[in-house]
């Protein structure tokens, strides 16, 4: 039976549709998969020596110090990321199949994924530095496999815990507090948890307690899915109830507030549009990197405006980037509506205009860092919406992969945003302005630098008319392949 | 009035549609019958510009669809669920439409009520979004939106499949009411030729993409209709 399953398995993956790309960018794909390998590798080899360098203390103590993070983290991506395999189960219920077994298939297909494998990469060389090193290896042995236990523990509750909302964010926000509390020195979790941690060291046998704990969440799991193999039960496609909403206050801009209406409502009732949003808030503090002089290497002014525009711009980056492939599902709607082009581009400009704004505003803190950090996220803001606004839509026009509102497959980075057209636009989205500022900072001072690329900003704004009338009219041009190439994706 | 000249589409060698030409007045209720791949769907993606003809061109009111876009306001249709947006709900759905095509709200209320029947209490006020209603509900509230802002030229493609039978008639009267008004000219196609029948006043067979008939509906064209996807099956 289960030879069937692997062969299901293997046939959708080799003709997913994300497969069916270019040959080069299969390539790829696979040099930046080996690519992480490579980097996993380093750390794990590598972690025992940077620690011992910093003189931190005991490699292994301190990696168990953090262990707590990298576990709770390890559980937010899995809960972000991590597909459930309930949804292919569907059409085996009807075949003579005993729900045990394709319960048991689902839980283990899990086993091998991703999420599993990579932790791998970190602790297996890590472990045999520490044996090289000379630490007992019965003890090592003991804690690696603790840890195995507890990685693919976290990928059990994943299962229990999905879709379970109001425990998960909870659970986030207490550990995000946890963590900025450790930073500051008021309170530090990492004092009650490391010793758990070590114990697994210290006493190897008690490597035993995640493992009779993992076996009991996988039990729990088994029975918890089967319990709910019923298309009304478990395999139902969760419905959200319905709210009409108005938003008459932007009924006074007309079309354009039909528009903005509609956008807000995808926005809020998507999932995948909601984690885009989330992750546009993350890159507020991306600029930590460089504002704040915590890294070195990134001290350089040149840099304050690179990350000034990816702190203002995190909205423009991540939805922006997708228009007009947010309304792939009903393209041909809007096609053969009465819509201008220009009104539809116009409001999700604005769209992209007020979040800059927004996150400009949420910026502020970074006046903590003084004012040129700061000032950097302004003329930031100001590129964006003048040069970067312009420049995503305008590459909007040639990415022609529908998005599926509905799942959060791909939010992270997708294929399509590399092909070549978009890729050259990434020169004058991220490049000019970091050349403009060295110029102008060359030619007289830093000052002159951030004016220059605030300048940019404001000529792209007052050419707005013409670049719209462009990008409206490459728009027309690629609409019968657009509307083509929504129609076969879904 | 729609004209249709020298209308054809290819992909690869493979034509689907070849109209020498065709002339719908206004006011026409207009039925296109054919199997699966007999171009109906292809026809009227045409008339809306969301595909492109290898050659001639369609006029839809003297105005030439793959030119300009002076045709939308007055025309408006139902092609399949890609012309819903899943994540809102009916209500906000027929007020979008009714923006997008200068009707008020007041307007687009007014007509909803004249369809309480056709909706039979599952569409409106459901506290639901459009993605989790039922086929056959999504289908009632695109067919109904497509009547927003009194268009000239209502186009529906297989109105009549994955409705329920009481839905069915209903849907058969309310287009020949609407047909009934000599302004707005009303094209259907269907599988069902029964329904078509009923609700045309002219009928178009399609074959592999060519009108193979074209027929005044009289009481007999069901018969003969049905004699001729006979035929097609003998040969």
């Amino acid at each position: 039976m289960f030879r069937h399953f692997i062969r299901l398995q293997w046939l959708s993956f080799v003709r997913s549709a994300s497969f069916k790309t270019e040959i080069w960018f299969k390539i790829l794909m696979a040099l930046g998969a080996l690519y992480f390998i490579a980097v996993f590798l380093a750390m794990g080899v590598g972690a025992y020596f940077i620690i011992e360098k910093a003189e931190l203390g005991d490699p292994l103590r301190v990696v168990n110090r953090f262990m707590i993070y990298y576990l709770v983290m390890d559980l937010y991506l899995r809960y972000m990321l991590q597909k459930m395999p309930v949804m292919n189960i569907r059409p085996l219920l009807y075949l003579p199949i005993r729900k045990g077994v394709v319960v048991r298939f689902a839980l283990g297909k899990t086993l091998f994924s991703f999420f599993n494998i990579s932790h791998a990469f970190f602790f297996v060389p890590f472990s045999i530095v520490l044996i090289t090193q000379d630490y007992p290896p019965v003890q090592v042995l003991g804690w690696h496999l603790a840890m195995f236990a507890l990685f693919y523990l976290n990928n059990f509750l994943n299962v229990l815990i999905n879709n379970v909302d109001r425990i998960f964010y909870p659970v986030v926000v207490v550990v995000t507090l946890l963590a900025v509390a450790q930073y500051y020195g008021w309170f530090d979790i990492t004092v009650y948890t490391a010793p758990i941690f070590d114990l697994f060291y210290d006493i190897p046998l008690t490597a035993i307690i995640p493992w009779v704990l993992l076996v009991v969440a996988a039990w729990a799991a088994f029975h918890y899915f089967k319990g709910k193999m019923y298309l009304d039960g478990g395999l139902a496609v969760k419905t959200a109830e319905g709210k009409t909403e108005d938003y008459a206050w932007l009924n006074r801009f007309g079309n354009l507030g039909t528009f903005l209406k509609n956008d807000i409502k995808l926005i809020k009732r998507n999932k995948r549009s909601k984690t885009t949003v989330l992750v546009s808030f993350l890159f507020l503090f991306y600029g930590m990197l460089f504002l704040t002089g915590a890294m070195e290497v990134y001290k350089g002014p040149v840099w304050q405006i690179f990350a000034g525009i990816f702190v203002s711009g995190g909205f423009l980056f991540t939805f922006g980037q997708y228009v007009p492939s947010w309304d792939s599902a009903y393209y041909p709607l809007m096609m053969s509506q009465n819509i201008k082009y220009r009104e539809y581009l116009n409001s999700k400009w604005w769209l992209i205009v007020i979040a800059t704004a927004i996150s400009t505003i949420l910026a502020a803190f970074y006046l903590y860092f003084g004012w040129k950090a700061y000032l950097a996220v302004v003329v930031g803001a100001i590129y964006n919406i003048g040069v970067n606004s312009h420049l995503v839509l305008w590459g909007g026009a040639y990415i022609k992969t529908p998005i599926d509102l509905t799942t959060n497959k791909k939010a992270f980075g997708d294929k399509q945003a590399f092909n070549a057209k978009t890729l050259l636009l990434t020169i004058p989205k991220l490049l000019l302005p970091l050349v403009v500022f060295w110029v102008g900072s060359l030619i007289w001072n830093e000052t002159a630098g951030f004016i220059a690329v605030a300048l940019c900003g404001v000529i792209g704004f007052a050419f707005k008319d013409r670049v719209f009338r462009l990008i409206e009219k490459i728009y027309k041009k690629e609409k019968y392949k657009t509307l083509l190439a929504y129609k076969q994706g879904k | 009035m729609i004209q249709v000249a020298t209308l054809s589409k290819v992909y690869g060698k493979q034509t689907v549609l070849d109209i020498e030409s065709l002339e719908i007045p206004q006011g026409q209720s207009f039925g296109l019958v054919g199997n699966n791949g007999a171009g109906k769907t292809t026809l009227f993606s045409l008339l809306l510009d969301l595909i492109k003809p290898s050659t001639g061109e369609i006029r839809n009111q003297d105005i030439v669809v793959q030119q300009s876009e002076g045709w939308k306001p007055f025309t408006s249709a139902f092609i399949d669920e890609s012309f819903l947006i899943g994540y809102l709900t009916p209500e906000e759905y027929f007020y979008f439409i009714g923006e997008l095509r200068g009707a008020s709200k007041a307007d687009v209320n007014a007509l909803l009520s004249g369809f309480e029947d056709f909706f039979h209490g599952e569409i409106l006020g459901q506290r639901k979004y459009l993605r989790d209603l039922s086929k056959g509900n999504q289908k009632k509230v695109g067919i109904v939106a497509s009547f927003i802002g009194n268009p000239k030229v209502v186009i529906l493609d297989e109105p009549f499949a994955n409705l329920d039978p009481t839905t069915q008639i209903r849907l058969k009267k309310i287009i020949k009411e609407l047909a009934a008004n000599r302004e707005v000219t009303v094209l259907v196609s269907s599988h069902d030729l029964m329904h078509v029948t009923e609700v045309c006043e002219r009928i178009v067979v399609l074959e592999k993409g060519k009108i193979v008939r074209d027929i005044q509906t009289t009481p007999e064209t069901l018969k003969e209709l049905e004699q001729f996807f006979d035929k097609s099956v003998a040969l």
